[in-house]
């Protein structure tokens, strides 16, 4: 029995293959920053991205070298694959960061109270002042008109592909509702022009958006309401099925309540999604600088469509405080389409499954 | 008891059938429970489902209806011509250089936007910690919220001027690879809204949806297959090239071709970021170029009142409809090929 001991130890020894430090990553990763650093210096290079991708690079060439040398080949390949998709993490990650601190940055000096109160009414883009207040109502109008048709239609129709869905029918639904995910939203406007506003012969209204909205809102709201619906467990349903309760009201007492917030959380998220749609509106409800709540006629603005206007791509000419007013009212609407979709992911959060 | 089992209330489809979630689909409801509420329910919600065909065919429809017109008064030949003047005496239109711009983007879009937005599902599924691996993921699914509007902001205003180093570098260094040289510029501020930068754009914007279908493929990979592989000695890339990847192969694929999808469609963003140009150049670091759905935007407004103007970007409307469909039918086969096979 002694004698194992010794035995065991020699072989664990010779078994196990040689690994780099725990450190070496840092190491790596810091000699490869402080070699960027020191080549941005003295090659001037104006920017970041250059120095970031070149450090990337020669953390990556480092590591990998020196594993191939003291690890091996499959090794050093492992290593090289985290590297190239942490790389990914941090490219997909910094756009998201640099957009929003950049609208921030950049929008902030136009917001003031006055910006949120007022409209553009006799405001030319030579003039400072004038705000957001027109183009938020056209907004809030536009997508609550939207939701208050695609969400029922939406739901009803998730139900109908969980609940009832058999055959070709159902089939072709299901396969229409991810092909519609896809219709390009200048497509639908141009759809919507042709049927409502050239079909009736009137001028752009603001429910015409709604309507492009609509279709651009109904797939996501189908997608998410299905897999909820799913979600909610069989024995609920035979539950309910065996004390003799109607297969509709089931779903309306058990299926839909079970399913809410769940609903509720999808229902947000494509409210955010549609909610700074630009390319449909500018066919549809066309502009104005005054304020119009009503949305059943008469050119009405919107966040999407005044920022395009200040920007000066529908006169030609932004004026010198246009582009302030369009970074301005950008900030608003992105902040108005990240808090509905916070909410949403708060309120999966609070209500969802414990399993995380 | 046979009177429970009798007929169910269209005669032709039981309410418990086992797709309509019902365990015993030889039991039917009591008669007279309720056969003329399912029964009312039931129609409304196919009503709703056909509601989305109703709408597709729709589409499709009033705007070949609505492009008609322009294809008779074309002077030019819609696949070769090289201009766009609708408005002209006779017409003048074709969408050989807006189609190039829209499939050169889409193509740079998608060979940026896949590889990396598979990394990100990658590291999202099998690299990092679940704590961070939902952080992360959640801001990633947030850039999907973005409206296009503030991409193309972001890219014509941020992105754009502190990039044209990068392309001028592209040009000088890789310049003898034709499509990387731009023949005109010769200082870094004469580079600047090219389709190269308009693709890069579009490749941030599909990131968001082919990394969250991908992150949900990889999540799906079997656990026991993976255990195999982790038990041979596997290290994490071994596993994720011999289980995860396989595996995800035709979600990759789909994803690949929704991201196609939208980045084809992709409107607002790109009419920013490009600056209108009316032919096919192969140096995509030259400015210039345009695609089928930023020049229906951009030409919408002198339209006007010329029906054959609107009537031509009702077809070229129909072309892009055409195409996003062909390409978001073909995703969704991938899957459900895959679906019925394994």
């Amino acid at each position: 029995m002694t004698a194992v001991i010794p035995i065991l130890r020699t072989e664990r020894r010779t078994l196990s293959a040689k690994r780099l430090p725990r450190s070496a990553p840092g190491v790596a990763g810091l000699t490869a920053v402080a070699a960027a650093l020191t080549a941005r210096g003295t090659l001037h290079w104006t920017g970041w991205f250059t120095a970031g991708f070149a450090a990337a690079l020669v953390h990556l060439l480092l590591l990998g070298a020196w594993s191939v040398a003291v690890e091996g080949r499959r090794r050093a390949t492992d290593r090289v694959a985290g590297i190239l998709v942490g790389a990914c993490l941090v490219a997909a990650s910094i756009p998201l960061v640099m957009i929003l601190g950049y609208i921030a940055v950049k929008g902030a000096p136009a917001l003031s109270p006055t910006f949120l109160t007022h409209s553009m009414n006799g405001v030319t883009g030579a003039q400072a002042g004038g705000g957001v207040y027109h183009a938020l109502i056209g907004t809030l109008e536009q997508v609550g008109i939207a939701a208050a048709v695609a969400l029922p239609i939406g739901i009803l129709t998730a139900i109908y592909l969980v609940e009832f869905g058999r055959g070709a029918f159902s089939r072709g639904v299901a396969f229409f509702v991810d092909v519609m995910n896809g219709v390009p939203s200048i497509v639908a406007g141009l759809f919507v022009f042709t049927f409502l506003l050239l079909g009736l012969g009137v001028r752009p209204f603001g429910a015409a958006g709604s309507v492009a909205l609509v279709v651009l809102m109904l797939p996501i709201v189908i997608r998410s309401a299905e897999e909820m619906i799913r979600l909610i467990p069989h024995e609920l349903r035979e539950a309910s099925d065996a004390l003799g309760v109607p297969r509709w009201r089931t779903i309306v007492k058990v299926v839909l309540p079970t399913a809410l917030s769940g609903l509720v959380t999808g229902c947000l998220l494509a409210i955010s999604r549609v909610a700074g749609e630009t390319a449909p509106l500018i066919l549809l409800v066309g502009y104005s600088a005054r304020i119009n709540p009503d949305p059943l006629s008469g050119d009405q603005a919107s966040l999407p469509v005044m920022i395009w206007d200040q920007l000066g791509k529908r006169s030609g000419d932004a004026g010198a405080f246009g582009e302030t007013r369009a970074w301005g009212a950008a900030l608003v609407l992105i902040l108005l389409v990240l808090a509905v979709n916070l909410a949403a992911r708060l309120l999966a959060r609070l209500t969802g499954p414990r399993s995380r | 008891m046979t009177k429970i089992v009798t007929k169910a209330p269209s005669g032709r489809r039981a309410p418990l059938g086992p797709a309509a979630g019902g365990a015993f689909p030889g039991i039917r409801a009591l008669p007279g429970a309720g056969r003329f509420g399912d029964r009312v329910f039931r129609t409304l919600t196919a009503g709703s489902g056909a509601f989305v065909l109703v709408t597709m065919v729709a589409i499709g429809g009033y705007l070949a209806v609505a492009a008609w017109p322009a294809l008779h008064a074309n002077s030019g030949n819609l696949f070769t011509t090289q201009v766009w003047r609708p408005q002209a005496d006779p017409p003048v239109f074709g969408m050989a250089a807006i189609a190039f711009g829209t499939v050169v983007s889409s193509l740079i879009a998608v060979a940026i936007g896949v590889p990396v937005a598979v990394g990100v599902a990658l590291g999202v599924s099998q690299y990092l910690p679940r704590r961070w691996a939902s952080v992360i993921g959640g801001l990633i699914d947030l850039l999907a919220a973005v409206p296009s509007l503030v991409f193309g902001m972001w890219g014509l205003y941020y992105l754009i001027p502190h990039t044209r180093g990068f392309q001028q570098w592209l040009s000088t260094y890789l310049g003898w690879i034709p499509i990387f040289r731009n023949r005109t510029a010769t200082v870094a501020g004469q580079y600047g809204q090219s389709l190269l930068m308009a693709g890069i754009v579009l490749a941030i914007m599909i990131i968001p949806i082919v990394a969250s279908i991908c992150r949900e493929v990889f999540a799906r990979t079997p656990g026991a297959t993976i255990d195999a592989a982790l038990a041979l000695g596997a290290t994490r890339w071994e596993v994720i090239r011999s289980a995860v990847l396989p595996f995800g192969r035709s979600g990759i694929a789909s994803a690949a071709m929704l991201g196609l999808g939208r980045a084809l469609g992709e409107t607002i963003a790109v009419a920013l970021v490009l600056s209108s140009g009316f032919v096919i150049n192969w140096h995509l670091t030259e400015l210039g170029g345009d695609t089928v759905a930023s020049t229906i935007v951009l030409k919408f407004g002198e339209a006007g009142s010329s029906p054959v103007a609107i009537a031509a970007l009702m077809l070229a409307g129909l072309c892009l409809f055409a195409v996003t469909l062909v390409v978001n039918a073909t995703a969704r086969l991938i899957v459900a090929r895959k679906a019925v096979t394994s």
